[in-house]
């Protein structure tokens, strides 16, 4: 048994190993590609044919792609992420604050949405059909369905504009006391979380049905089981797997959704950094932030597959 | 108390169909249980036994209301009871035996965490009592290893014993009726005689009530002490168990009996066929799965050097229980399933083993038809399409005289026209076994292999579906492969009989000695098979060291 | 004889059952196609002409919506927006789903090296973030209508593979289309006649969805910048241009957001409420 599990692990983190490197590939290429000569943009006004050809030397830009990717890789795997266009301050410097910042959005987020959503989603399971199941359904699609920048707006609209409760924007240097920490945390963590809430309960709920159908969970109701038993006792250590699957993937939303509150809010983060660098061009800074993204979000989805896969009783 | 354990009186059951409309189920049931009395629901799928068997606990699949009678358990009316009136007896009163014991235990659980529930739910002794009271309860049932089994998953457990430990599960409770839905039905014969001892045993022992579900009238015989017919929701006939088997006074009931004994057909002279040479024969045919080894033999053997020869105008049967590699046999012959070794020779030339190696025509010639109607034939096509295109494939026909021959195929199968038009989901289980019979007959084909087609249908149809392919025989002078686990509808058919044992053949048993094999496994599955007698059960000696041998308990 | 004989709930027509709430859904869609269609010729006021001298003016009886951050009308630029917004989404899903399809059933029935390759490349793909995906391309080549078309396409098309390829390796096991092999039947024949038709439902419930996704994205990358640029305007970029007038509480800036979100919302609802074939078993 443990030689299968580990062997079906195993095969999950090569492949996973696989698709990072055809994304870094892809985001190198992408970004290769972005219009302009990079050389051009740099020097600016005193751009003289002589000048762009000696930094395009300098800065081997001629070399054959492949070589330049190769060498990317290498910085990076050494920790060099090279040096940033637009204000020559080394990468690493610069992303180091700004990651931080997002953990601790992400991590407050992830916090407060987890045990909310897996609540919301097995109770509403629990009792399917009724009233309460109904309304939760309704919100969540409501939610899904709509951008993240809207429920920005009105979460601004509901908290900043008609009831004065929280500032618009984060001002995160300013913090003083845990309340200021508070006001200037709350609404971009509130944006976040009613996404990924959203997603986590429908996906929760739907592997807590899918266990409930099921004709061990018939056979325990005539058995003379009750509801809560038959969902806490039966059908949750089977779903479990599918949860904590669909908490891994609702997480991963994250990933997009910090783009948009980062840019609304005007957080210091690593998400407005990459888009800031977008608008200027500048190359390595892209390059790494979008790196960083797609490991992040590669590490989710890899984990969410071994659970689900670890998770299959018959492994025992 | 007086009167009987359970008394239903008009009992009504509406069921919501997906279009929204309420049909009516069970209409008007009436029927009583003594105590200790073990009462058999005999009919045919869709004829509400299972319905009216879940309505003693009060219960109804989703979809399906009790709308009027009522069902009286040991004087208690179920049908008026709230739900957590009826979660109190469910268990205690009256208990539950799966059909599919496989799926009813929850793969998360272990087996004693699961046996000893209903003791906990309802807090009729503690978890040590318990723990003991289903030990003593496994021994009771013969299982193996009844101080450990408790502690396994069910999935590291067999069919056969998962099937007995659901009834310690049932039992646990000290019930005063046992439902048991269907529950040898996935079971090998020969694993069922083992089953069904285990439960007459413990239920005799007790004195517990049983209402046993079933469509097998052969194995409620030998368990029943009355048997209630049952069609479309409603009671044909009921009587004690020897008053049905042998006076049955009402048509259905009798048509079930005939069903149950297929006429055999007198064989034609063997002398015919040798003449002109086997039609197809197999040497020592091995096909597998998975990787190739170093000596070229496959991972896992489905079929070891099997032989066989079927000759023209005669029947070939091929019998065996589940995973003896009776389909993979069939399907290696076909060209489906390439075989890794040993020749199949058609008309003395020898056939590629892959479908892709041989001609068209020669596919042609050799169709197989399979048990699975409902994935044999294309959802999203007519019956017309279905038929349509083997004609326009191998014969080229189109217009009016496709049109015209598929009337024909029709008219063969013995199906109406107005079938033609209807998609597969709209047509009955025999219906669709008959196009699928069809859609093989289409391609004018010289042999049909016959996958389990009448496995998966009632009695009563089945029989028919085999009428039907006797007379083809006649008209059409075909030959037959005939693959099945039922050893009653082989003997109907077949001239000789193979018997094939985890991928061997261990036997060929020629026409005239079909009653005698010599074999130990060929008698020991013939005779496990039930016969319409009810004292057979208890008559039954079967070697144990070949039990041991052959069967996996 | 296919029809019910009897019927309890009303919208039985010919076999099918359809529901107020998928009805409604498909009007509020059907609205948008047709304001989309005939978008130029029904708006009251020209998209690039300042109404207002007031920005950020209130609804009126001239200006339904009220004026934006300029003093144009919103409702005439709402208006015009459902043109890039819906026919770029539609575009883009179109060619995700055609493409994912078609490659997810021939990959399912073909088996082998070429299902391998492609799933691997596929999957790789889908492991990009949709945003940051759409963020990095869109940087690249530019936001001309059709690099977002392009790129839209690229980044759904590994999702309805995925899906596509799942439901017809479903149906390939199925022993009807082993029938069909055994005949002797083509590739083209297997996947045109045998498993196209039996996973249309789900294909095209899937379409929609993805159409959500897609319409979300867009709007999305429109409100960092990044869609379509000025002057033309998707729903996303009003709101972009508008948010100044956040603070206000403008309609400027809510109603763009209304605006995807009756679309999002009614697609999903439909596919929640298509109306059901009915197919009950005849007697026979």
């Amino acid at each position: 048994m443990k030689k299968q599990i580990s062997s079906l692990v195993m095969r999950r983190l090569l492949i996973a190993l696989i698709t990072l490197v055809i994304v870094s590939f892809a985001v190198f290429f992408a970004t290769a590609l972005l219009p302009g000569d990079t050389a051009t943009i740099l020097l600016g006004q005193s751009a003289t044919p002589e000048a762009i050809e000696g930094l395009r030397n300098a800065m081997h830009l001629n070399d054959p792609a492949i070589i330049r990717f190769l060498k990317w890789i290498a910085g990076i795997l050494q920790g060099d992420f090279g040096t940033s266009y637009a204000n020559n301050v080394p990468i690493a410097t610069l992303i180091h604050g700004r990651f931080a910042n997002t953990m601790k959005l992400a991590g407050l987020t992830a916090a407060i949405s987890v045990p909310l959503a897996l609540t919301l989603g097995i109770t509403a399971a629990m009792w399917r059909g009724t009233l309460y199941d109904r309304l939760v359904t309704v919100g969540t699609i409501g939610i899904i369905s709509v951008p993240e920048f809207m429920i920005a707006t009105l979460a601004v609209l509901l908290f900043a504009v008609y009831l004065r409760w929280l500032p618009a924007l984060s001002f995160t240097n300013e913090i003083k006391s845990f309340h200021d920490l508070l006001r200037a945390y709350a609404m971009p963590v509130v944006t976040l979380t009613f996404g990924v809430s959203a997603q986590m309960i429908r996906m929760t709920r739907a592997a807590v049905v899918e266990t409930l159908n099921t004709p061990y969970v018939e056979m325990a109701l005539l058995k003379g089981a009750s509801r809560p038993r038959l969902v806490l006792k039966h059908a949750l250590p089977n779903a479990l797997g599918p949860i904590v699957n669909s908490v891994a993937l609702s997480l991963s939303y994250l990933l997009g959704g910090v783009i948009i509150v980062e840019t609304i809010f005007n957080y210091p983060g690593i998400a407005k950094l990459m888009v800031d660098a977008v608008s200027t061009r500048d190359l390595p800074l892209i390059q790494t932030c979008a790196m960083i993204f797609c490991l992040g979000y590669l590490a989710l989805i890899t984990a969410a597959d071994i659970i689900a896969v670890l998770s299959n009783p018959r492994l025992r | 108390m007086t009167g009987n354990l359970v008394e239903i009186r008009n009992l009504r059951v509406e069921a919501t169909t997906d279009s929204g409309r309420r049909v009516e189920i069970i209409k008007d049931v009436t029927l009583d249980v003594a105590e200790g009395e073990i009462v058999a629901l005999i009919g045919e799928s869709g004829s509400g036994k299972t319905t009216i068997a879940m309505t003693l606990m009060g219960y109804a699949r989703p979809g399906c209301r009790m709308t009027g009678g009522e069902v009286r358990v040991a004087g208690v009316d179920m049908v008026r009871l709230s739900e957590t009136e009826r979660a109190g007896i469910r268990g205690t009163t009256v208990a539950y035996v799966p059909q599919s014991a496989a799926a009813a235990f929850n793969p998360a659980l272990t087996i004693m965490d699961q046996v000893i529930e209903v003791a906990r739910i309802h807090r009729l002794m503690s978890a040590t009592q318990a723990k003991a009271k289903a030990i003593s309860l496994f021994t009771a049932l013969s299982l193996p290893g009844p101080e450990t089994i408790g502690d396994r998953y069910p999935h590291q457990v067999s069919g056969g014993q998962l099937q007995r430990l659901a009834a310690a599960m049932a039992l646990i409770g000290n019930p005063k009726i046992v439902i048991f839905d269907e529950p040898t039905t996935a079971l090998d014969v020969t694993t069922q005689v083992e089953v069904l001892r285990a439960f007459k045993a413990v239920t005799s022992q007790h004195g517990i009530a049983g209402v046993y579900v079933s469509h097998d009238l052969a194995v409620v015989a030998q368990i029943a002490d009355r048997i209630v017919v049952l069609k479309d929701g409603e009671v044909q006939e009921t009587g004690t168990t020897s008053e049905i088997l042998k006076d049955a006074r009402h048509p259905y009931t009798q048509e079930l009996l005939a069903a149950f004994r297929p006429t055999v057909q007198e064989r034609g002279p063997e002398n015919e066929a040798a003449t002109s040479g086997p039609l197809l024969q197999v040497d020592n045919l091995t096909v597998g799965y998975g990787a190739r080894l170093r000596d070229g033999k496959p991972l896992v053997s489905a079929v070891q050097s099997v032989s066989l020869r079927l000759d023209r105008g005669r029947n070939l049967g091929v019998i065996g229980e589940s995973g003896c590699g009776k389909s993979t046999l069939a399907r290696a012959i076909a060209g489906i399933l390439p075989a890794h070794a040993g020749d199949i020779m058609f008309n003395g030339r020898a056939l590629g083993k892959a479908g892709r190696s041989r001609t068209r025509d020669e596919l042609r010639q050799i169709q197989i038809v399979f048990q699975h109607a409902d994935t044999a034939l294309n959802p999203a096509k007519s019956v017309e399409d279905i038929l349509g295109r083997p004609l326009t494939f191998y014969r080229g026909m189109r217009g009016n005289a496709r049109d015209a021959r598929i009337s024909d195929l029709l008219d063969l199968v013995r199906l109406p026209k107005s079938v033609r038009h209807r998609r597969p989901g709209e047509l009955s289980g025999g219906q669709k076994q008959r196009v699928n019979f069809a859609r093989a007959l289409a391609a004018e084909p010289t042999i049909i292999l016959c996958d389990e087609i009448t496995s998966a249908l009632d009695t009563v149809v089945a029989a028919a579906v085999i009428e039907l392919v006797k007379e083809l025989q006649r008209e059409l002078g075909l030959s037959y492969i005939f693959i099945s686990h039922d050893l009653s509808v082989v003997e109907a058919i077949c001239d000789e009989i193979i018997v094939m044992y985890r991928g061997q053949k261990i036997e060929e048993i020629a026409p005239a000695r079909v009653k005698a094999p010599e074999h130990p496994y060929s008698r020991l599955l013939f005779s496990s098979v039930p016969k319409l007698d009810p004292t057979w059960l208890d008559t039954l000696h079967q070697d144990a060291e070949q039990v041991r041998t052959y069967c996996h308990r | 004889m296919t029809k019910p004989a009897s019927s309890d709930r009303p919208g039985i027509r010919f076999g099918y059952r359809a529901n107020l709430v998928g009805l409604s859904a498909l009007c509020i869609i059907l609205l948008w196609v047709v304001v989309a269609l005939f978008a130029p010729r029904i708006i009251p006021h020209s998209v690039g002409e300042i109404v207002d001298a007031d920005f950020f003016g209130p609804m009126s009886r001239d200006l339904w919506l009220g004026s934006d951050y300029l003093g144009r009308d919103t409702f005439s630029r709402i208006l015009m927006g459902a043109r890039y917004t819906l026919g770029i989404s539609l575009a883009a899903v179109c060619i995700a789903c055609f493409s994912g399809v078609a490659l997810g059933m021939t990959a399912a029935v073909a088996g082998g090296w070429y299902d391998t390759v492609l799933s691997r490349l596929l999957d790789a793909l889908n492991s990009i973030p949709s945003k940051l995906f759409g963020l990095v391309v869109v940087a690249a080549v530019g936001s001309s209508i059709p690099a977002l078309i392009a790129t839209l396409s690229v980044i759904y098309t590994p999702g309805a593979y995925r899906f596509a390829r799942a439901l017809a390796v479903n149906v390939n096991t199925m022993d009807f289309v082993l029938v069909a092999r055994i005949r002797g039947e083509g590739l083209p024949y297997l996947i045109g006649s045998e498993i196209l038709p039996n996973i249309l439902g789900p294909v095209l419930a899937d379409f929609g969805l993805r159409f959500v996704f897609v319409v979300l994205l867009l709007s999305g990358l429109s409100f960092l910048g990044l869609g379509v640029q000025p002057p033309y305007a998707d729903w996303g970029a009003l709101v972009r241009e508008n948010i100044g007038g956040l603070p206000y509480g403008a309609p400027a800036v809510i109603f763009p957001s209304l605006a995807i979100a009756s679309l999002t919302i009614s697609v999903n609802l439909l596919i929640d409420n298509l109306p059901s074939r009915v197919r009950d078993r005849s007697v026979e």
